[in-house]
């Protein structure tokens, strides 16, 4: 068996989760500051700084699922009954979400109903995205290669920390997102909300990182034990100092670098996820080896990846670029 | 109390992705109405097609938004309901959806950005190629999802080890028996059903006297789409029955209400099945024109429904109806095509009050023939989920029934509301029309440049020259 083919899928597809979060993240961020301003005129500007980027940054996310289900179908047929309820709760929260971006305008002057779809939605999705991953990095009970646990396995109070954790994390990147993007009233919020947000999520990922080396005697072993402690322990150092450079340039009205040091702070914060739970798909029990589908559908699909995705990438970048200028109050399409 | 997961998934799965078939049926048509309008603006620069495109660019993107969040529901659906059948056809069906969404989600879902966003920003040809890749986006994402569909329907090229399929022949898996016809056929029931509804919007203008020199022209674009495409689905929906007559002759039986292989097959234009005696109540039938459609002799002979075990039967009611809903349709449309083109060369296309009427209501036709074509292919496929090879009780997850349960009923509320609004809004859009997207677009709410006398408040008072929340700018047209 081609050993190396289910780790070039790992990732591909730790990248496209990567993307994922990042890109949809600060996109739900948006969501999540929603609540905190009346002003209709500021709501309008927040979602006009998105609106043309939303739905290929949700792309993501299907690549993902679509991509786990492609390279790991075991592994995709464990983790979503597992997580059933949580999974189809998320979905339903970013069909609201979704729709509002467009129903929020033509249901002008009356769509106070599609701003709390949007915040909810916003809110709900963030959240149970964090408590799916709360509970894959809790462990699965799995049996025969079928999902063996209860519909509401999921449920603790450790996937319950790591939803509120997730929905702070997106909510730094929104307003990092929106001071680059921004000026007036909607920069001056989002100001006001990075810093308590950057905390929280600094402390959530502290402890995230005590938590489960505590619980979980196998990711201790991978952090704590010789070799690993003198290679790995740059990865918590950098992200403290990211965490620094984010506080130091939000207090000197940087409005680029906070959102790039986010971007980085949520790299780091995955790269240990990652690094703690490798090779495992299904912690504690399939690896991505065990799950990997036939290396002739893992091929098939990787030659045409290899030349669709920098195309997807270039001009992913390229919109970006094109839209590149601050949104100015009043902006949009309607 | 007791819950079936395997109705219940069944019922969850046909219910998300009936509303969602919706949406890309129409947006596949309209992206590429759009398309043609653009370039028909680039070519003519008469600016009618500017407007028409802007005013239909605005009801594409509330069905596609809609299309988008429904479809990525379901594409966690196979995994959430349908685990077994997830491991079992991963192999051979998840490819093809990655494929979909390399190359065509990325592309419908950027450029949407450009095409809904960029009017006043970039150059009219970046607009215009945007709209083109759109559409052929969309129609891309078509293509491979009936490829999958057609897999389950008619599965080639692969084999089966220890219950799992793998690929053998990647070409054979793509271009499988039935994925042309099912191609074709359903790529043209989009273009139609949006032609249908251009038309219901045109005459619907027409009749209340607004926006006539658009309506006129989107009245004679539609009219000879519909012609067109309507008489061409007649052609490969005859080409579809056969293969499907030789690939799944047992669900050929049932849409015919075709009882015993030993008669020669009546075209039952009327009847009420009964599986129980098996026989048709009430039957109103051509005698022998079945045999000549399918086997191209008045006395030929083909597979009745009592040929196969009865735990091989579709179910034989729902599929013989929704098939007679879908032809039904379908020859209508083709009667509507060309009673336009008839009055269109007598000159009396946008006078004459009955067509007008008549036209004006059809807009939800090309929806229902699709829904019900639907409902007869995959419930013909029953019960098997991949055909002959996997099924459908075999396929599903092990999830207990209530979760199913609750899932499906919070499906129904939030679909319920929120594509019911979705529509009502669609609705709302075409009934302020494209004359008003013209006045709206010198209002200032969409992007426009900012005319000289804003330019300077702008400059003088650090703020944009609208105030108050929501109130749309009032400055004269540029």
């Amino acid at each position: 068996m081609e050993w190396y083919l289910p780790v070039i899928w790992a990732g591909l597809i730790g990248t496209a989760v990567a993307m994922y979060v990042v890109l949809d993240g600060f996109d739900l961020g948006i969501g999540i500051l929603f609540p905190f301003t009346p002003e209709e005129e500021e709501r309008d500007q927040m979602m006009n700084s998105v609106a043309p980027f939303w739905d290929g940054n949700e792309t993501w996310l299907v690549l993902g699922g679509g991509g786990l289900w492609v390279a790991f179908p075991m592994a995709y047929a464990v983790i979503m009954p597992a997580f059933y309820l949580p999974v189809l709760g998320m979905l339903l929260a970013l069909v609201f979400r979704g729709v509002s971006f467009e129903f929020r305008w033509v249901a002008k002057p009356s769509h106070r109903m599609w701003d709390i779809a949007f915040a909810g939605g916003s809110i709900v999705a963030a959240f149970l995205q964090g408590v799916i991953l709360g509970g894959l990095l809790q462990g699965i009970t799995v049996a025969d290669g079928q999902y063996a646990g209860g519909a509401f396995d999921w449920l603790t109070p450790f996937s319950l920390f790591v939803g509120l954790a997730v929905v702070a994390g997106y909510g730094l990147l929104g307003a990092t997102w929106l001071i680059m993007r921004t000026s007036g009233p909607v920069q001056a919020l989002a100001r006001r909300f990075a810093t308590p947000l950057l905390l929280a999520v600094l402390g959530a990922m502290a402890v995230v990182s005590l938590w489960t080396p505590l619980a979980v005697d196998r990711i201790a072993e991978r952090w704590f034990s010789l070799p690993n402690l003198y290679l790995l322990w740059p990865v918590p150092l950098a992200a403290a100092l990211v965490g620094f450079g984010i506080w130091r340039w939000l207090k000197q009205g940087r409005e680029g670098l906070p959102f790039a040091g986010a971007i980085l702070l949520f790299l780091l914060g995955y790269a240990g996820l990652v690094i703690s739970n490798v090779p495992y798909l299904v912690p504690p029990h399939l690896t991505f080896w065990d799950t990997a589908a036939a290396p002739a559908s893992q091929i098939f699909l990787l030659i045409g990846t290899i030349f669709l995705l920098p195309l997807v990438l270039g001009y992913t970048a390229f919109v970006y670029w094109m839209f590149r200028a601050k949104v100015e109050p009043g902006e949009g399409y309607h | 109390m007791e819950f079936d997961p395997v109705l219940l998934a069944r019922i969850q799965f046909a219910f998300t992705i009936s509303f969602h078939i919706i949406f890309p049926a129409f947006t596949i048509g309209l992206s590429a109405f759009i398309a043609v309008l653009l370039m028909a603006w680039r070519w003519t620069r008469n600016d009618k097609y500017q407007r028409l495109a802007r005013f239909w660019t605005k009801i594409f993107a509330v069905s596609f938004a809609m299309g988008v969040v429904s479809g990525i529901v379901l594409s966690y659906q196979f995994g959430t309901n349908w685990s077994r059948f997830s491991e079992y056809a991963g192999n051979v069906i998840g490819p093809l959806i990655g494929y979909e969404v390399l190359t065509a989600f990325y592309l419908e879902a950027t450029f949407l950005g450009i095409l809904l966003f960029g009017w006043n920003r970039f150059p009219p040809w970046l607009i215009t190629v945007a709209a083109c890749l759109v559409a052929t986006g969309t129609a891309i994402s078509a293509f491979w999802i009936l490829a999958a569909n057609s897999w389950m329907q008619t599965p080639a090229g692969h084999e089966i080890r220890d219950g799992v399929a793998y690929p053998l022949d990647w070409l054979q898996i793509i271009f499988n028996p039935s994925f042309p016809y099912r191609f074709a056929h359903m790529l043209n029931a989009a273009y139609l059903t949006t032609a249908v509804v251009v038309l219901a919007v045109g005459a619907r203008y027409l009749l209340g006297g607004r926006h006539i020199e658009e309506s006129r022209t989107m009245m004679r674009m539609a009219v000879g789409m519909i012609a067109v495409s309507a008489t061409l689905q007649l052609v490969i929906g005859d080409m579809h029955g056969l293969n499907t007559l030789e690939h799944q002759p047992v669900k050929v039986a049932a849409m015919e209400g075709h009882w015993s292989g030993r008669d020669p097959g009546a075209l039952v234009l009327f009847g009420l099945p009964d599986e129980e005696a098996r026989t048709n109540h009430l039957e109103v039938a051509i005698p022998n024109l079945g045999s000549l459609i399918l086997t191209h002799d008045w006395e030929g002979t083909y597979l009745g429904i009592t040929d196969f075990p009865e735990d091989q039967w579709p179910p034989i009611a729902n599929v013989f109806f929704t098939f007679r809903i879908m032809v039904g349709i379908g020859l209508l449309l083709i009667v509507t095509g060309f009673w336009g083109l008839y009055l269109w060369w007598r000159g009396r296309l946008f006078d004459n009050r009955l067509f007008l009427r008549a036209t004006s209501h059809m807009w939800p036709l090309g929806f229902v023939a699709i829904l019900a074509g639907w409902f007869v292919t995959e419930q013909g496929r029953q019960p098997w989920l991949v055909y002959g090879h996997l099924r459908t009780a075999d396929g599903i997850s092990p999830v207990p029934g209530a979760s199913v349960a609750g899932t499906l009923a919070l499906f129904v509320f939030i679909y319920g509301i929120v594509f019911a609004t979705g529509i009502y809004y669609i609705n709302r859009l075409i009934n302020s029309g494209p004359k008003g997207e013209a006045t709206e677009a010198a209002a200032g709410v969409p992007n426009r440049p900012l005319s000289a006398a804003e330019e300077a408040t702008r400059e003088a008072t650090g703020r944009p020259a609208n105030e108050g929340p929501g109130k749309p700018l009032t400055a004269p047209k540029g």
